[in-house]
Parts: C-alpha cells; structure tokens; sequence
C-alpha cells in the first residue's frame, strides 16, 4: 500500500534528522537511542498493522490503529498544557527582566 | 504624606505630554512607564518632566503598573494613584479619589464611571463594560460597579500586598481579585471619563474581553 510506503519513507527521513543532530551534538546518546526505537516501533506498526491489534484487544481497544488514535490525542493534550505552562513562565520571565532593566536603568540616571 | 502618580504608556505620544502638564500643577511625582512605545512618548514624557521609566519591550499593561508601583514603593511613596496616558481621566479628580486614603480606614479607592451621572458613555463601550463588570463580581464575589478602569489609588500598604501577575488587561481583575483576598478596605468614587476619538479609539474593544477572560483562566493554571 501506498500510506505504508511513505509511512517508511518518513521514518527514515527523521531517522537520518535524528542521527544528524546527534553528531551535531544536540541530542544526547540516549535521547537518539529513545527516538530511534520510538520510529523503529513506529515502522513496525507501520508495516504490520494487525500485531498491534493484538496489544490494543488486551486493552479492551478493537483495532490497533484506534488505540494509536486514543494514545495520541492524550499525549498531545498533555504537551499542549505544558506549553501552555511553560509558556506562561516564560512570559511572566521576560516581563521580570525588563522591569528590572527599567528600573535599574533609572537607579544609575539619578 | 507622599503622592506619586503612575500612568502605564504604549504608544500615547498624542496625548502623554497634555496629561502631564495637566497633572504638574499638582504637587504629585509623576512616573511615567514607557511599555515599550514606537512613537515619542518616551521622549515628550521626559521633555514634560516625568520621571521615566523604560520598559524596552512592549509588556502589557498590568505589567508596566506593577514596574511603576515598585519604583513608588522605593522612592518611599505613601499613596500611589493610577492614571490613563490616554487623557480620559481628569487631573482634578485625584484629590477625590485620594481624600479616602487621607482620612483612614480605607486601604483601596477605585474610580466609577457609573457611580453618579455625570458621565455620556458611548452605547457598546457601556454595554461591555457593564458584562465586564458582572465577570468581575461573580469571578471575585465582590461589587464592584465599574471593573476596568484606569484611576485607581492604593495606599503604600494596600500597594505592597497586591502583585500584578497579569501583565495584559486582565490586570483589572486581578486587582479586585486581591483586594479580596488580602480583606483590603476599598471605597468606590465617582470619575468623570473624557470620551475623546482618540481615547476611544485606544480603549477596549468587544474581542478583548475574550482575551481576558482566557488570561485570568491561563493565570489560574499555572500561578
């Protein structure tokens, strides 16, 4: 099929990224360890769709393209909270960092 | 007792100088906060002779309020008043809404357009500052008659226990938010507001009170 093909196809592409960055030294040996298995085990799922429905049946989910479905958008709700988190500390940073700087600056005006 | 008046300022180069010179005949220390301007208001403000202070980025109203009320609090103010650099409100009016503080017994005195009558409010604006106010008193349990406006004036104590956290419009909220919470003593006044086109054209539209409502919720979440 088609999807399976470029499934593949994309797995290698990030892949081949995440070997980059690790020779580029912005990952660490580990994180590229846990991302290579993380699409490796995608590349499976990929080309042998009905082995994951054996995992989802033992959840009580019918089809393992389904519980994919479910396990995503929970993972995604939870990184889109803590964004939303991180964002806010980040925000609420800056704003401390020019409220200094502007009233330092007018400590040494005077 | 010392009186330092702090007008938050993005973009105001129009109208910052007038409100100033209206305000020096005052015996006040007047704070300017430049959030952040793309125009002359940094430069008109210092040439009228306000102390500035610069916020080198655009930060939000709330923020620059909280920048200007702690650099009150470090030159030893005893009564801090916030104003509008849009020249909606009146310079005459400070020695109302600070007449409260000097006689005792209240930590907090918040302008109202809608205490009196005195005031032609344009039919929208009255209308989402009314909801606005009903979000307010059933957000905070407090009455309030007018929620978001500007001409506030806090005792040195009342300004040292409230922290603006909400760096946008949201702010107004949180103020009342605090009175709340830390059982402050507030008084409503009645102010006289100067709907010009300009200051209309720089005050709260409909679609920010949408803003507000998911900052204060954004703010809940992770304080």
């Amino acid at each position: 099929m088609i999807i399976q093909f470029l499934i593949i196809l994309f797995i290698l592409f990030v892949l081949w990224r995440t070997l980059l960055r690790f020779r580029k030294q912005d990952i660490t040996f580990r994180e590229f360890i846990i991302w290579a298995i993380f699409w490796l085990l995608v590349g499976v799922a990929a080309l042998a769709p009905k082995k994951t429905d054996i995992i989802a049946q033992w959840l009580g989910v019918e089809r393992g393209v389904d519980l994919l479905v479910y396990i995503s958008i929970i993972v995604l709700f939870f990184i889109v909270f803590k964004i939303i988190v991180k964002l806010e500390k980040i925000d609420k940073d800056i704003t401390q960092i020019v409220r200094n700087t502007a009233l330092r600056k007018n400590d040494q005006d005077e | 007792m010392k009186t330092v008046v702090v007008i938050p300022a993005y973009n105001e180069g129009q109208s910052i100088g007038k409100v100033i010179s209206e305000l020096k005949n005052l015996s006040l220390d007047i704070v300017v906060v430049n959030d952040g301007s793309s125009d002359q208001t940094k430069e008109i403000a210092s040439s009228s002779g306000a102390i500035v202070l610069n916020h080198f980025i655009n930060r939000g109203q709330g923020a620059a309020l909280q920048t200007g009320i702690n650099f009150a609090l470090n030159i030893g103010a005893d009564i801090i008043v916030t104003f509008d650099a849009d020249g909606q409100h009146l310079a005459s009016e400070i020695e109302y809404i600070t007449k409260p503080l000097f006689l005792g017994g209240v930590d907090v005195v918040l302008g109202s357009r809608f205490l009196g009558s005195k005031n032609k409010i344009p039919w929208l604006r009255k209308k989402i500052l009314k909801l606005a106010t009903i979000f307010t008193r059933i957000y905070t349990g407090l009455k309030v008659t007018d929620a978001h406006n500007g001409f506030r004036a806090f005792s040195r104590q009342a300004a040292n226990l409230i922290k603006i956290k909400q760096d946008g419009m949201a702010h107004a909220s949180e103020i009342i938010e605090q009175i709340k919470k830390h059982k402050l003593k507030f008084k409503e006044v009645p102010v006289t507001i100067r709907y010009t086109d300009y200051s209309l054209k720089k005050g709260q539209k409909l679609t920010n009170s949408f803003r507000i409502i998911w900052d204060l919720i954004i703010g809940r979440i992770s304080r």
